[in-house]
């Protein structure tokens, strides 16, 4: 891939270089070479099971919860292989925030699903973390509807308001990168247009990657635009580019719907 | 004559409706048989004295199962104290590590036998490893045949609600740099809670009935108990024994007895339901 270097403009947070991985003895992505800028918003696309899921689960290490899962290759995040056994997951995986499908509140208020991660890394004061619980209810613009509910269970709020909820607790601990897995393939178009907004404003702060299946979201949230199909990278480069004057002719058929 | 295929299949509907009906009513008949029995011969026998009093001799006025009550208290929270913590550990090695590996496999299989095992093969072997090797019956005895009439019970049930705990859950604790333990101590564990404590409620439901057990372990005692290494008194052996006696005030307290079992175990279950009604509720 000659043309992965659209990080001219900000820097690199993550650089990918030749990833593969494997199910057991099955190959599912390969020779995965990118980077991704810092400070902007890259998106995968590509049919379902093509393996843009997979790929992000290699940035935090994810995939190290089941057992046959293996990713060779190298993932430098600030010339540190992410992938070395040697690199701490859990020093990775505070740098390395994650947002899933389903929105995942865990049992408890929404005060403490903040706080628990606040608590995992540091030992913050409990003022400290009220403070902190705060701005990151305000960062996930979440905190205007839930001052008041603060000790309700996380489980009550809406579908949307439970996924900002998540996207609050992981701001909260403050990583440099955030990982979106079709973030919002569970909510509904009004909660859905709320979650692209803040994505557009975190990026300010983070660098984000999101994995959708909505070519339109793509569109309207990201910056650059990574094609993947059958565990390939196709295409990667600017969003605007690749909506418009693709380059390949597997991407144009994906993105006019010939396919996928 | 042709019957029409509507009225045909109107009268199948019919006839299965009633034959359905009939067995319902059938276990419900039975089961307000036996608890209307308990209840209006079991409740005259509970007085203060029921509580408080040692049993007397035939033929005296008075007495009651204070010592058989605390008997079977005592016997069932031991019981619990040491079934819990060893199942909810199993179930916890159960459903994150032994998913699909041999040793997870056996595990799991022996819990379902043991689970089907009659009581009183329990009950006759803890006669063996403990009555026989310390000589004597006692409380302890007891309370271990009723710890390993739990523990399947309990590993079963807390393997079913962790297992249950969704892994996007997980997933997402250790995504935010949880390590392993405290994702299952402060998250998974949080979120099957009300599912454990169900489950460890109705097997101290399930043992507190048990007659069989105790048979071989704790036997009885007419005495107040003052240890555990001690024959124990309990209200299951002494209303089978009470029961089986000729004398009308034995009767009597083997009624109050039956009456106080049915109750325990049925406000057992009831605080079960409520529990996770107001947990559905949520």
């Amino acid at each position: 891939m000659k043309d992965t270097t659209p990080s001219e403009v900000s820097g690199t947070a993550i650089s990918v270089r030749n990833l593969n991985f494997y199910y057991g003895d099955k190959q599912v992505l390969f020779d995965n070479t990118l980077d991704i800028a810092k400070n902007r918003v890259t998106a995968f696309i590509g049919p379902s099971g093509c393996g843009k899921s997979t790929h992000i689960r290699c940035y935090n290490r994810m995939f190290n919860l089941y057992k046959g899962h293996r990713a060779e290759g190298e993932i430098l995040l600030d010339g540190i292989n992410v992938l070395d056994t040697k690199t701490s997951k859990l020093h990775l995986r505070h740098r390395v925030g994650m947002i899933f499908q389903k929105p995942t509140p865990f049992p408890m208020s929404v005060f403490d699903n903040i706080a628990y991660g606040l608590k995992l890394h540091n030992n913050y004061r409990r003022d400290e973390i009220e403070f902190r619980v705060k701005n990151a209810l305000k960062g996930a613009a979440l905190w205007d509807e839930v001052a008041d509910k603060l000790h309700h269970p996380g489980t009550a709020l809406s579908g949307g308001q439970q996924q900002r909820l998540c996207i609050a607790r992981a701001v909260a601990i403050e990583p440099e990168i955030i990982l979106m897995d079709e973030p919002c393939s569970a909510l509904d178009p009004l909660a859905t247009a709320k979650i692209e907004e803040l994505i557009i404003e975190l990026k300010q702060k983070f660098t984000i990657v999101i994995v959708t299946h909505n070519m339109q979201q793509a569109v309207r949230v990201s910056d650059f635009t990574a094609f993947f199909y059958l565990g390939k990278l196709i295409e990667f480069d600017k969003t605007n580019t690749i909506f418009t004057k693709p380059k390949k002719q597997q991407t144009n058929d994906y993105i006019t719907g010939r396919f996928g | 004559m042709r019957i029409s295929r509507e009225t045909r299949r109107r009268l199948t509907s019919h006839a299965v409706l009633v034959a359905s009906t009939g067995a319902a009513m059938l276990g419900i008949v039975m089961l307000i048989w036996i608890l209307g029995d308990v209840v209006l011969k079991g409740i005259s026998a509970i007085t203060p004295a029921f509580f408080i009093e040692l049993p007397t001799p035939p033929g005296m006025e008075g007495g009651g199962l204070g010592n058989a009550i605390l008997g079977t208290l005592l016997m069932t929270v031991t019981a619990a104290l040491m079934a819990v913590p060893a199942g909810v550990l199993a179930g916890i090695y159960l459903s994150e590590f032994g998913r699909d590996n041999v040793f997870g496999q056996i595990i799991r299989s022996l819990a379902d036998i043991l689970m089907s095992a009659p009581s009183i093969v329990i009950g006759v072997f803890v006669y063996l490893i403990m009555v026989k090797t310390m000589g004597h019956f006692s409380g302890w005895a007891g309370a271990v045949s009723l710890a390993i009439l739990m523990l399947p019970l309990v590993i079963r049930t807390s393997e079913e609600m962790l297992r249950l705990v969704p892994n996007e859950m997980r997933e997402a604790a250790l995504a935010l740099g949880a390590p392993y333990w405290s994702m299952m101590l402060h998250i998974a564990f949080r979120a099957a809670k009300t599912g454990i404590i169900t489950g460890v409620m109705l097997a101290v439901a399930r043992v507190a009935g048990e007659t069989a057990p105790l048979l071989f372990t704790a036997l009885n005692s007419p005495y107040w108990v003052n240890n555990m290494n001690e024959p124990m008194p309990n209200l299951t052996v002494t209303l089978f024994n009470y029961a089986m006696s000729p004398y009308n005030d034995w009767q009597q307290l083997a009624w109050g007895a039956a009456f106080l079992i049915t109750l325990s175990v049925l406000a057992v279950t009831l605080l079960t339901r409520l529990l996770l009604r107001t947990r559905s509720h949520r």
